[in-house]
């Protein structure tokens, strides 16, 4: 596979290791009062799509940028891929509290 | 038996050998070619039935002339005869027989043919359960499979390489030349791959003429021009053998294959090809028509024929005969008589076929038998209910052509059936930026291919928006096949579809009666299509057979899914070479040449070498050399390499925040110039890495890691930087291999590096445990200095930039000698540590917890740190097993790691298992085995005697549970 690094163009997918699912950007304040609730989902549970997933990957053996990739599980073609700090920035712009954004 | 003509070199003969016979051939032959010009026809023997075989096709489809090559290490089963190009001294033994090809013991098999029908496996071997083992696998194995292993380690160098193109075509046919020619001169970037070592595909089989001119002079022109394009790349013996996510091909290049040795090249080279576009050129395969004992050596496809007589200059025979179904048939007949092979008669399916020249034809008539019983003498012809028997020595049969669509599918497209054209077709659904011309695409005559090759060219590079013209093509033959359908014929007798896996139509009617009709089904139930040729010659007969008993169309019936390899791809080559030595990185420590020269042995940690222990003269069992080293670092001092544990630099304004928030315990607190024990958790709150945090400066840390965990640790920080924390100011580096660090321990420790150091108070009031520093040794040199321990002694750490280290090793050596400075490795860093009871890998498995750890309190309740809220899990927090001290109530006992733990007189069950050990050795210092482990309420139970239980070495030691600090409990030395 490659990869479309936003800063260095396709890279070969065998640069990078992969994490999983991108949710893993969302985690919860750990001292909420309600922290024990909100980690479990966070820890244990994950989407498993068949078709569109966002998902992180770390250019290990390259610049070490973690990744947010959107990768169809299906097909294995990648519609994108952006910095993970870019995705952060931009979903505490817009959170209300959802999904990644 | 050798005609004229031919793209041989008769200059010059080559001699091999085949069974321990001599024979001669001549460069151009393949293995094939010249054992038929030997008259050989007798090859190997089938799978199940051992019947005799011979070769039936001429290019890498061949599921019987299956031979092993070589000797020795090199050799190689299973090659095809047809693909082995010929060398001077060239050895090549048949198969699957005993004790000779010509009469092998197992033909007895054949008699046994209704057992070892559809389904043989499943039917046979479900019971008694107790025969699995002991009968049915040694029995199957011994019958089963064609060639054996030389069982000795491969002597070859493979290779693997990366290509980037614009359009890799893939064969080399007319299509393929055609599509190469038009790209390469638009100035694309092109890699033409095909699996012969010579240019042309089927253009060499064939008498046709290109502008009324041997083709061979038209690709001989060709080459010329693409000598001068530094654009375009060939790849000869290079079979592009998978089709992978974006544009990724495999391809295997031979690169020596065809010499006796490869000398100081790699034998093969795996070549990982990403291309924008591909064109697949890859020809089509050519059926056969089942018949009874359709499976005797001379039975050939009727192209395969044409093929040995055109390019190779040979016929099996003097006298030969064809079945055909279509127009390709009378060409084989034309091509062999105009080089002076008689022909018998052409039988041909159809009413009206005409003849092409001289022969006899029989129309509306089929093959319905065959004798000769290592190779054929006769087939009978029924036409219209009678039978004649007509002599002949060779048969060809041509049932039309399949396009090799293999590449196209392998993205889970399934092949499409074309009705009009009786053949399957390659998927709409392509893998992406493929392109299917020529045969593969059915567009097989000569006229088709070409110019079908350079429009899929011109589509290719008009998405790619580089311009490009149409080339001339030269005028070539467009004759249609005039195909009318025939799969096989029918009977009651035996008549082979899959020659390699000896399945024939019976079997499929069987499978039809057992209701294994899927394709899917009818594949495992008869094991159709499941040998070496992937079933090349005989998959799509077979589900045409099966479409006639369902009485759905083949469109309906469907086909199996083509799967990479396209051919069989050695395990050699897919390693690349990375074997032996190059398996993986090996990392050496700085220290390196010093401990070699100084007897040290190794030991693999991950990619590292360590050194275990130093054997010095006179020690003859490694325990000798690591209780010495463990008594120098109590008694003296000893110096040990750590620069394996990670280390990684964190600078920035919040490098103190962020440090706070990776690890469990408090960080912030931390003062410039002191170092901290730091864990780690998991987000899930089990314990995951520990190390030292150091503060060299305001807003500048040393953290380590472990040596197995400095990969992931580094990860998960940058993930922690880049992903939850961007707003932190901080940047992180890994300097694991930047810096050489050493360990320094023992009372001698303060005054050994007081000898190295430039003017740096050491002194315990100056420079106390877990104080910290940036210095100079050796009169200049950058260095860092750590007072940490982990052995329970009086230690520090001491780093210096990585191309000092083996020199500071050295030094310290020396500079010691009075002060019993010694060397030690990682087998008494590893006592020195269980002894103190610290806790490694062994104890930070994963499965435990910081409370387990005896660490519970350092988890801050005061912050927000990565698997501190899941630290707290009812389940987590419940567990009341903690790391506790073992030794053994009878001094001479082991005390073996893995055992796990029981009160004394219970049943050794998991329910009331309470725990294990999970690091043990000999301790010289306490003069018995001794152990860590975690034991379920340990901390009530100083003291108790309990058993640790060894099922496996049905061993049962007796344990008293004590303190896990052997060593200094209160921790006087290493603050001292």
């Amino acid at each position: 596979m490659l990869i479309p690094h936003p800063l260095l163009g396709l890279r070969d997918a065998q640069e990078f290791s992969y994490l999983g699912d991108a949710s893993l950007l969302l985690r919860p304040d750990g001292m909420a009062e309600n922290a024990a609730e909100t980690f479990f989902p966070y820890v244990y549970l994950r989407e498993n799509p068949a078709g569109l997933h966002r998902e992180l990957w770390f250019h290990e053996q390259g610049d070490r940028s973690w990744l947010v990739v959107t990768r169809n599980t299906v097909t294995h073609e990648i519609l994108g891929a952006e910095l993970a700090g870019d995705v952060v920035a931009r979903n505490r712009a817009s959170r209300d509290g959802g999904d990644l954004a | 038996m050798r005609l004229s003509g031919g793209l041989i070199d008769r200059s010059r003969t080559l001699r091999f050998s085949f069974d321990g016979k001599t024979y001669a051939g001549h460069p151009g032959d393949t293995l094939a070619s010249a054992l038929l010009a030997n008259d050989v026809r007798l090859m190997g023997r089938s799978f199940k039935y051992h019947r005799p075989r011979g070769v039936i096709a001429a290019g890498s489809e061949e599921p019987n002339a299956l031979v092993e090559l070589r000797d020795g290490a090199r050799r190689e089963p299973n090659t095809r005869a047809t693909t082995v190009e010929l060398f001077d001294g060239l050895q090549a033994r048949s198969q699957n027989r005993w004790p000779s090809l010509r009469f092998d013991a197992m033909a007895v098999n054949d008699l046994f043919a209704n057992f070892l029908t559809a389904g043989f496996y499943y039917k046979t071997f479900m019971w008694p359960r107790a025969f699995w083992e002991k009968l049915y696998e040694p029995a199957i194995r011994r019958a089963a499979g064609l060639g054996s292993l030389s069982m000795q380690g491969d002597p070859d160098a493979y290779d693997k390489g990366f290509l980037h193109c614009d359009l890799l075509v893939v064969g080399a046919g007319a299509a393929g030349l055609a599509a190469a020619l038009t790209a390469a001169r638009a100035g694309a970037r092109v890699i033409l791959a095909d699996e012969d070592h010579r240019l042309g595909g089927r253009l060499l089989a064939e008498s046709h003429s290109l502008d009324d001119r041997p083709a061979t002079e038209w690709i001989a022109s060709l080459e010329a021009e693409f000598a001068s394009l530094s654009n375009l790349r060939i790849l000869r013996r290079t079979t592009v053998f998978g089709a992978f996510d974006h544009g990724i091909y495999g391809a295997v290049e031979r690169v020596s294959d065809h010499k006796p040795e490869p000398g100081i090249q790699p034998r093969q080279t795996l070549w990982r090809i990403t291309a924008k576009r591909t064109v697949l050129a890859g020809g089509a395969t050519e059926r056969h028509i089942p018949f009874r004992d359709n499976d005797r050596p001379g039975i050939m496809l009727g192209g395969a024929l044409r093929a040995y007589a055109n390019r190779w200059a040979v016929s099996p025979a003097k006298r030969v005969a064809i079945f055909t179904n279509n127009d390709d048939g009378h060409r084989t007949a034309f091509d062999l008589i105009s080089r002076g092979v008689e022909i018998a008669a052409v039988v041909d399916s159809r009413p009206n076929a005409q003849a092409k020249g001289t022969y006899r034809v029989i129309n509306d008539a089929v093959v319905s038998g065959s004798k000769g019983r290592l190779g054929l003498q006769s087939v009978a012809v029924t036409r219209g209910g009678q039978t004649e028997w007509i002599a002949c020595s060779a048969l060809g049969v041509s049932g039309g052509w399949n396009p090799n669509v293999h590449l196209a599918s392998h993205q889970r497209g399934r092949p499409v059936w074309d009705e009009a054209q009786q053949t399957f077709l390659a998927p709409a659904d392509l893998p992406g930026g493929m392109i299917v011309a020529g045969a593969a695409a059915a567009q097989g005559t000569t006229h088709a291919a070409l110019a079908s090759g350079a429009d899929a060219a011109l589509r290719a590079l008009n998405d790619l928006g580089i311009a490009a013209s149409r080339p001339a093509l030269p005028a070539a033959e467009d004759a249609p096949l005039n195909l009318r359908p025939l799969w096989h014929v029918p009977g009651k007798h035996r008549a082979w579809i899959d020659f390699q896996n000896d399945v024939t139509v019976k079997d499929v009617k069987l499978s039809h009666q057992e209701n294994m009709r899927a394709v899917e089904h009818l594949k495992r139930w008869t094991t159709l299509g499941m040998a070496t040729d992937q079933g090349k010659t005989a998959n799509v007969s077979a589900l045409a057979v099966m479409a006639e008993m369902t009485g759905k169309g083949i469109a309906e019936t469907g086909t199996t899914i083509f799967r990479p390899p396209y051919t069989p791809v050695s395990i050699s080559v897919l390693g690349g070479g990375n074997t032996g030595e190059h398996f993986r990185p090996r990392r050496l420590t700085p220290s390196h040449p010093w401990a070699a020269a100084h007897g040290a042995v190794f030991v693999e940690v991950g990619q590292w070498m360590r050194a275990q222990y130093f054997v010095r003269p006179g020690e003859t069992h490694w325990r000798q050399s690591v209780d010495r080293e463990v008594l120098a670092a109590r008694k003296g001092v000893g110096i040990c390499d750590v620069t394996t544990l990670g280390k990684v630099d964190v600078q920035g304004a919040d490098a103190a925040e962020f440090l706070d928030r990776l690890y469990c315990n408090a960080m912030k607190s931390l003062k410039t110039g002191m170092v901290r024990y730091g864990l780690m958790l998991r987000e899930d709150g089990q314990a995951w890495d520990d190390g030292t945090c150091a503060r060299l400066g305001e807003t500048h840390y040393v953290v380590t890691t472990t040596t197995a965990n400095a990969g992931t640790v580094y990860r998960h920080m940058e993930f922690a930087r880049q992903c939850l924390w961007p707003e932190l100011d901080v940047q992180l580096i890994s300097t694991t291999d930047a810096w050489a660090q050493f360990s320094v321990a023992g009372p001698n420790a303060r005054k050994l590096l007081e000898r190295v150091v430039d003017g740096f108070d050491l002194s315990n009031e100056a420079f106390p445990f877990m104080a910290c520093a940036n210095l100079s040794v050796c009169g200049g040199a950058r260095a860092r200095l750590f007072r940490i321990s982990f052995s329970g002694e009086l230690a520090y750490e001491i780093a210096v930039p990585a191309r000092y280290g083996n020199a500071l090793f050295a030094r310290l050596v020396e500079l010691g000698q009075d002060l019993g400075a010694t060397p030690y490795g990682t087998e008494a860093l590893g006592v020195l540590r269980i002894e103190k009871g610290h806790a490694a890998g062994n104890e930070l498995n994963g499965q435990t917890t910081a409370q387990m750890l005896g660490m519970g309190r350092m988890v801050s309740t005061k912050k927000d740190s990565v698997g501190a809220v899941m630290s707290r899990r009812e389940g987590l927090a419940a567990d009341t097993r903690v790391l506790v001290g073992l030794q053994p109530v009878d001094p001479s006992e082991p005390v073996v790691a893995g055992s796990h733990l029981f009160a004394e007189g219970a049943t050794q069950e998991t329910a009331t298992d309470q725990g294990w050990i999970t690091s043990a050795c000999f301790s010289p210092h306490i003069g018995s085995s001794i152990g860590l482990g975690f034991l379920a309420d340990g901390a009530a139970r100083r003291g108790e005697v309990i058993v640790a239980a060894n099922p496996i070495q049905n061993q049962s030691v007796r344990l008293r549970v004590v303190s896990a600090h052997f060593v200094d409990p209160e921790g006087e030395r290493l603050r001292a």
